[in-house]
């Protein structure tokens, strides 16, 4: 099963993509906490991009692609313009974020601890960020 | 959809959280902090009983006034907050940063 949306770059795009998310994640027997985990995961990865990728151009958009293996399921960020590579973002130390009263760096962190694989690939215009769960219960 | 509420109980202050906080509108959750402080309040109970989703950009704002709150010695209890929004929390190692309890009475008991 494949499952996308083309989503605007206004943070107010985000309530419309944790229903599309939920509604892609309920047949793949993952429980109510691991949902609201890979969710939040998503968009966090999706908030930013639009926010420090696309300076929140509503005229831009990010498209997200939904995979629903056997065993995995799998979720294709892809933007053009301006890569981030999540892979190579160094996150912060907590300690770091309470000290300097930052905002920010907490979003990766929750990425990197909830899914299980991170992908990311770019030809310097298109850029595809795949995040990965497994299945467990399937 | 965020709905955020404040009233002054006694000596405390009591913020709720109905909803969702994410990207796009928390700072309306700073906004409300920044006002309770404007206020003088030295001890904050957020009530996290309705509070469906929380993102890094809600919990960032937490983060921001943890400085702040201890140098002022401002008293923070979060409760009631549901298994999967207490997880996100957990993940993160907020949970060590920040007195989470279970219900308003624990919280109440938990403030010096």
């Amino acid at each position: 099963m494949i499952d996308r949306l083309k989503l605007y770059c206004n943070t107010n795009q985000l309530a419309i993509l944790r229903d599309f998310l939920t509604k892609t994640l309920q047949d793949t027997g993952m429980g109510d906490i691991e949902k609201h985990q890979v969710i939040l995961a998503v968009e966090e990865v999706c908030a930013n991009l639009m926010i420090h990728s696309h300076l929140c151009n509503p005229n831009s958009f990010i498209s997200v692609r939904a995979v629903l293996h056997e065993e995995e399921v799998v979720f294709e960020i892809v933007d053009m313009g301006q890569g981030f590579n999540i892979l190579e973002y160094q996150e912060p130390e907590l300690a770091e974020v309470v000290k300097t009263k930052r905002k920010g760096g907490l979003g990766i962190m929750l990425v990197k601890k909830i899914m299980d694989r991170i992908e990311f690939e770019t030809n310097g215009q298109k850029n595809t960020c795949r995040l990965i769960k497994i299945l467990k219960s399937k | 959809m965020l709905k955020i509420e404040f009233t002054k109980v006694n000596d405390h202050f009591i913020l709720s959280l109905s909803g969702e906080i994410d990207a796009s509108n928390s700072v309306d959750l700073d906004a409300a902090i920044q006002e309770i402080l404007e206020q003088g309040a030295k001890k904050i109970l957020v009530d996290g009983t309705q509070l469906e989703y929380i993102s890094s950009a809600g919990l960032g704002v937490f983060m921001s006034y943890l400085e702040e709150f201890q140098e002022k010695e401002i008293q923070i209890i979060i409760f009631g907050l549901l298994e999967k929004v207490h997880q996100v929390f957990i993940i993160l190692g907020l949970d060590k940063l920040i007195s989470i309890k279970n219900t308003q009475e624990e919280a109440l008991e938990a403030m010096a």
